[in-house]
């Protein structure tokens, strides 16, 4: 892990190349995290790839209800020369939830960024194929949103079956 | 007789030229492969574009079995989570409870005693082996081995008696806990365990006798597939598909946790990255496993098996007659469990298919605000199609077979 310092000074580097993309750093529990601003996020983690930071381990998304933005996309990045990890987080409102795609710079986000989308509704702009990937795709709504609940989805039985329901009585 | 070139494999035809071809078109072939087919190793459904018997282009469909996992952890307390989330990857049930476990660990910066870590280890292990196994039997399997099957689960079997005995379960233990682990193991299992560690390499060999030098084995699997290390790193493919390439990358070994660093093993790397190395990489994994139970069990450390900290494990039955304190800890850590301070972390460890990272974030409460799980097989099913591009359909069921997909923790 980049220690506190170390984290300070990719934040440097990072606000040489854009001024406002950097909105802040967070070391907790020995690891580090980069706030950036979503139209950012491609450039800071082309950076860190040059600084060596070539692994893209992973792409979720998190919803932060009721704190505001709402959805965050984190990246795991890691560097497996030197054997280090940091992550890039960014926020976006649920009004406007556009974050740039990397697929093409890291072709393992394909199907992650895939499955953020599916999940919380975060578009990612310039994704190939951006297609609900785990739920069907005629369905509704965004199931790892806080505010959808828990269960409540209609299961289709032979009594409440849409054409002749209780056909069998 | 002609011979044409198909990947790297040469491809001996009746020559047809000499037939009329006039009037004759060609066409791609859309094959749907899947979701009900017994060689995709669960509800994986794959659309295939052929030419003739090669397949040229490649789509997984899934989301068969997405059962909503995460989204059941947030409704749960951390540690009635914890059975949930070893039911994504079905086969690899330890290393589920030990990411989540971990993470939730590191979040309270909580300490795990040496006793636990070992414990851990050596179920994580026998785990492996037990994964490596079934991989084994069912892909065999699907190259037409069928005694390879019922070698594979008979030993399987053996490992999954541990478990019972350790922990009363076959599958889905619950055996790792926040905090360390839920029992310790009970008289007479180190001397089971030594029994099977003794077993397990000369099984190891028996299967290597049987498939190594196998003449639908070699053909199958040798320079089919082959996909280079950077290729592998762009598409975020971990564990042995990425070893098998040559890259040495393990975290046992890169970020040593739950004391991994005391243990002397080796790492098994391919040279080529085919599918022979795969296969080759995953039966070097068995023997190495072998070799960290047996250390884990020699230097078996006393002590606790799970944290002394009352605010995070259940005190032990007796202290609940005698003690007011423990009763009222029994009682907030059964009814509303424990809270976890606030922060998000990312936690990985390395399973049978690779990496398994678990992000959680918590809000302060008694229930996690978000987990997600990194799982290996929905990262690495994306190098199948640079896997299976320009090969033949019969060698793409063995490269489907040697990818090692479980549906459970694809679609979670």
């Amino acid at each position: 892990m980049p220690d506190a310092t170390g984290l300070e000074l990719i934040a440097q580097d990072l606000r040489g190349l854009d001024a406002d993309g950097v909105l802040g750093t967070v070391f907790f529990r020995d690891r580090a995290t980069l706030l950036v601003s979503a139209p950012f996020v491609p450039a800071a983690l082309e950076h860190l790839r040059e600084r060596g930071y070539g692994f893209l381990a992973s792409v979720h998304g998190v919803d932060y209800f009721p704190e505001e933005p709402r959805l965050g996309v984190h990246y795991e990045l890691l560097d497996m020369h030197d054997v280090d990890r940091i992550t890039v987080k960014t926020r976006v409102h649920t009004e406007r939830p556009e974050v740039p795609s990397v697929t093409n710079e890291w072709p393992t986000a394909n199907h992650q960024e895939r499955e953020v989308y599916d999940m919380f509704g975060v578009v990612f702009e310039g994704h190939p194929d951006l297609r609900r990937i785990l739920m069907p795709e005629d369905y509704e709504g965004f199931p790892q949103r806080r505010d959808f609940p828990v269960g409540g989805e209609p299961v289709l039985f032979t009594h409440n079956e849409v054409h002749n329901p209780g056909w069998w009585k | 007789m002609s011979e044409t070139q198909v990947g790297s494999r040469r491809e001996v035809a009746v020559d047809v030229s000499s037939v009329d071809q006039s009037g004759i078109s060609e066409e791609m072939l859309t094959l749907n492969f899947g979701p009900h087919h017994p060689a995709t190793h669960g509800v994986l459904r794959l659309l295939c574009q052929l030419e003739g018997e090669v397949i040229r282009d490649l789509k997984p469909i899934i989301g068969y079995v997405h059962t909503g996992i995460e989204k059941t952890a947030e409704d749960k307390a951390y540690w009635k989570a914890i059975p949930v989330m070893e039911r994504m990857d079905y086969l690899a049930y330890y290393f589920n409870a030990y990411a989540f476990c971990g993470a939730v660990e590191t979040l309270i910066g909580l300490e795990v005693p040496p006793r636990a870590q070992y414990l851990r280890v050596i179920h994580m292990e026998l785990n492996r082996i037990n994964s490596h196994l079934l991989w084994l039997a069912t892909s065999a399997l699907d190259l037409g081995a069928i005694s390879m099957f019922w070698y594979g689960f008979r030993d399987r079997e053996t490992i999954l008696d541990l478990f019972e005995m350790s922990s009363g379960q076959r599958m889905h233990t619950r055996y790792i806990q926040v905090g360390g682990v839920f029992e310790d193991i009970p008289v007479g299992f180190a001397d089971k365990v030594r029994a099977f560690c003794a077993e397990m390499p000369k099984r190891v060999d028996q299967f290597a006798a049987l498939l190594n030098n196998n003449e639908i084995i070699v053909q199958r699997l040798t320079d089919v597939a082959i996909v280079d290390e950077q290729t592998l790193l762009s598409l975020g493919v971990t564990g042995p598909l990425l070893r098998a390439a040559g890259n040495p990358w393990d975290l046992r070994k890169a970020q040593p946790y739950s004391s991994y660093d005391h243990f002397d093993f080796k790492i098994p790397v391919g040279t080529v990255g085919d599918n022979y190395d795969r296969y080759h990489v995953r039966l070097e994994e068995m023997r190495e496993s072998v070799r960290i139970i047996e250390q884990a069990l020699e230097g078996l450390p006393e002590g606790p098996y799970i944290t002394e900290d009352r605010k995070y494990a259940l005190p032990p039955r007796h202290e609940l007659a005698t003690s007011m304190e423990a009763l009222i800890h029994h009682f907030k850590l059964v009814t509303e469990g424990f809270r976890v301070p606030p922060g998000e972390v990312y936690f990985p460890i390395e399973g049978p298919r690779g990496e398994y990272g678990v992000f959680l974030r918590s809000d302060g409460s008694s229930k996690p605000a978000r987990v997600h799980m990194r799982d290996p097989s929905f990262v690495n099913l994306q190098a199948l199609k640079a896997m299976c591009e320009d090969v033949y359909i019969a060698d793409f069921i063995a490269t489907l077979a040697m990818l090692d997909p479980i549906l459970g923790g694809i679609d979670r």
